[in-house]
């Protein structure tokens, strides 16, 4: 799904600065650090549409923003979900906000996954920690039109038991009989019967067409890096690998300059990437 | 068309009925922009000294009105503010409010643009106009303003628009661009309309045409102006050059000298970079949000979760330089840089970002 650049005007009826109150129908505790928020338009208008991979900058009374990928169905038109970690001042105070409070939301910013172009190809889909939030919309698309693609696969890494993050979803995937869910953790203790080690561990013994596949990763960039190096081990071509890439970002309509990563404003030229567009910079030390 | 300087007060009164009159006058020993109130509010008979890291005011043995190069300041403090309101919101029982901010309705005259600077308000314009979003902010400012150019009749010791394409003649992009002529005795400017509207001004001011002998002179100070740069910078493959040279030793070199300060970044005439400050008042139910200029030379620019990613001066450094030479001209189809030398005068170790590009070329 390629969203056309549609010229859009700041300060205008649908200024991309100006956040949309949107109220908290409910919280969600997935881990000791992450929640997830499922929001509906304080004023009655429909919720926003997205495509799978694209963030929303959302809005903390007074406190400021954080861009935040949407976690949700592309599908679901009653609910908007988002899933953070609280690490910094504004999702430490999102993480305070119960049911009824209030959130300003704007977007949805920057470029999808290529679920569109993966049709009729295997789908592989690597991630660590919190990273698999921004993929779930994919998942919940791809197993919606199970139809259109080939071998499924997800591979997920965890640090510790504690952030397993959607872990009743997680098993409830594991039972479809066409989807390949791989869970390992790096660190755990006597009783955890898994997978141990980094998620890289897990790409050499799943099945899956070298030449018609598409990988999506997202994670740490250490762990995209190497996770990169093992699928192209096995085959894969850059242009067949997308990641999605985090910096600081303020405005997400590229006028801040903050989220620049070499020649690319990653909220509107990503975040997600073919890999092949980034590969130059890719490992470049404080680029 | 000829302006005699006897009549020049007669284009700052044409232009104050209906703008706000903005050109270069002369404070705490440097010469700004802001608004001129009449000519005797411009810098008469001074002229600039620039080398990197000095800027000096020095007198001219004649009274001419425009007889230096560009200041700290750029017009880019009227265009895209340095702090601007985008929206104020209430929180109560009921929610959040939003509420959007009024634009800017006011129309400035800018007196006394060069060419370099006119060039600069271009690449604002792509980044603010002509790209995928439009900030109606910048826009409501920019749509409302009157473009008067003078072409320089002397180039500073920082100067380098001629290696960028971008001077010292203003060719377009202006309403009026006046040359200013002091030769025996007389004190005139030769003055060009590039728009209708620029014209109709001109004929309000019923000026007599100017001769070909004046014209001729007009072209011949350009010339010489060109001839006079201070700085010169081989632009050839620049953008391969930095992009393929990232982990080039100049790098640290250069960040041994910079203090990552910013000052290049706020004087520089297309920096564009913004951050965001929410505010609240004591009860907590009013909020705003305030954008303000940032510089890629601070710590918090880059800032994620667990560090920043440009925590070292040398990356800081590089991510400026490669930005406005080369990645601006992936994103917006040309350079960042015009060539005007403000980030040679004012920074206060005398960087120079010319001399930097020569090393990167091995050229030392």
């Amino acid at each position: 799904m390629v969203i056309a650049p549609e010229k859009q005007f700041i300060n205008s009826p649908t200024d991309p600065m100006l956040p949309q109150p949107y109220r908290i129908e409910r919280v969600r505790r997935e881990t000791h650090d992450v929640f997830t928020l499922e929001l509906r338009p304080a004023n009655g208008t429909p919720v926003m549409q997205f495509a799978p991979g694209q963030f929303n900058m959302l809005y903390v009374f007074g406190t400021g923003e954080s861009a935040i990928s949407i976690s949700g169905d592309p599908n679901d038109t009653n609910r908007l979900i988002h899933t953070v970690r609280a690490v910094g001042t504004v999702t430490n105070a999102m993480q305070k906000l119960k049911r009824g409070d209030c959130i300003g939301v704007r977007g949805p910013f920057g470029t999808p996954w290529p679920i569109v172009e993966a049709e009729g190809s295997d789908v592989v889909i690597v991630t660590g920690g919190i990273g698999l939030a921004p993929l779930r919309p994919v998942i919940y698309h791809v197993l919606a039109n199970r139809e259109k693609y080939g071998r499924f696969a997800l591979l997920f890494g965890a640090r510790s038991p504690r952030d397993l993050l959607f872990a009743r979803e997680l098993e409830q995937w594991r039972g479809h009989f066409d989807f390949n869910v791989e869970v390992t953790l790096d660190t755990a203790s006597s009783d955890w019967r898994g997978n141990v080690g980094v998620v890289t561990t897990l790409i050499p013994r799943t099945q899956f067409d070298a030449r018609h596949t598409v990988a999506m990763i997202c994670g740490p960039e250490v762990m995209m890096r190497f996770t990169v190096q093992e699928l192209m081990k096995r085959g894969l071509t850059t242009d067949q690998i997308f990641v999605t890439m985090e910096r600081n970002m303020k405005c997400a309509v590229g006028f801040c300059g903050h989220c620049q990563y070499g020649p690319h404003f990653v909220c509107k030229d990503g975040p997600v990437f073919p890999f092949d567009r980034i590969a130059g910079l890719f490992g470049k030390r404080e680029i | 068309m000829i302006l005699e300087r006897g009549d020049f007060a007669l284009l700052l009164d044409a232009l104050q009925k209906t703008h706000q009159v903005i050109g270069p006058t002369i404070r705490d020993g440097a010469i700004v922009y802001d608004e001129l109130s009449s000519a005797t509010d411009l810098p008469i008979g001074w002229t600039d000294e620039q080398d990197g890291g000095t800027y000096r005011l020095k007198r001219r043995n004649d009274e001419a009105l425009f007889g230096y190069v560009v200041g700290p300041q750029s017009w880019k403090r009227f265009l895209h503010v340095p702090r601007q309101r985008l929206w104020q919101a209430t929180q109560n029982e009921n929610g959040i409010q939003i509420t959007p901010e009024p634009q800017a309705t006011h129309r400035m005259a800018f007196i006394g643009i060069r060419s370099c600077e006119l060039h600069a308000i271009a690449i604002q314009d792509n980044v603010f106009l002509h790209d995928q979003f439009t900030d109606t902010f910048y826009q409501a400012r920019r749509e409302n303003v009157f473009l008067v150019a003078v072409n320089c009749g002397q180039a500073g010791g920082t100067c380098f628009c001629v290696s960028m394409n971008t001077g010292p003649k203003a060719t377009s992009g202006f309403d009026l661009a006046l040359t200013e002529v002091l030769e025996d005795g007389q004190h005139y400017f030769v003055v060009e309309a590039g728009t209708a509207n620029g014209q109709l001004l001109l004929n309000e001011l019923s000026q007599r045409a100017a001769s070909n002998e004046e014209q001729q002179k007009a072209e011949a100070i350009s010339a010489q102006t060109a001839t006079q740069m201070g700085r010169t910078m081989d632009t050839a493959g620049i953008k391969e050059l930095l992009a393929q040279n990232l982990e080039h030793p100049r790098w640290d070199d250069v960040a041994n000298r910079c203090l990552t300060c910013a000052n290049c970044t706020m004087v520089c005439p297309t920096c564009f970079c913004t951050t965001v400050e929410d505010v609240t008042d004591l009860t907590g139910e009013h909020a705003e949000r305030w954008r303000r200029w940032d510089s890629c030379f601070t710590m918090d620019f880059t800032y994620l979760h667990g560090g920043s990613v440009r925590a070292s001066n040398k990356s800081r450094y590089r991510q400026w330089m490669t930005h406005k030479l080369s990645s601006w001209i992936d994103q917006f189809g040309s350079s960042g840089c015009v060539g005007c030398g403000r980030c040679i005068t004012w920074c206060p170790v005398g960087i120079d970002i010319t001399e930097e590009v020569r090393a990167i070329r091995g050229k030392e």
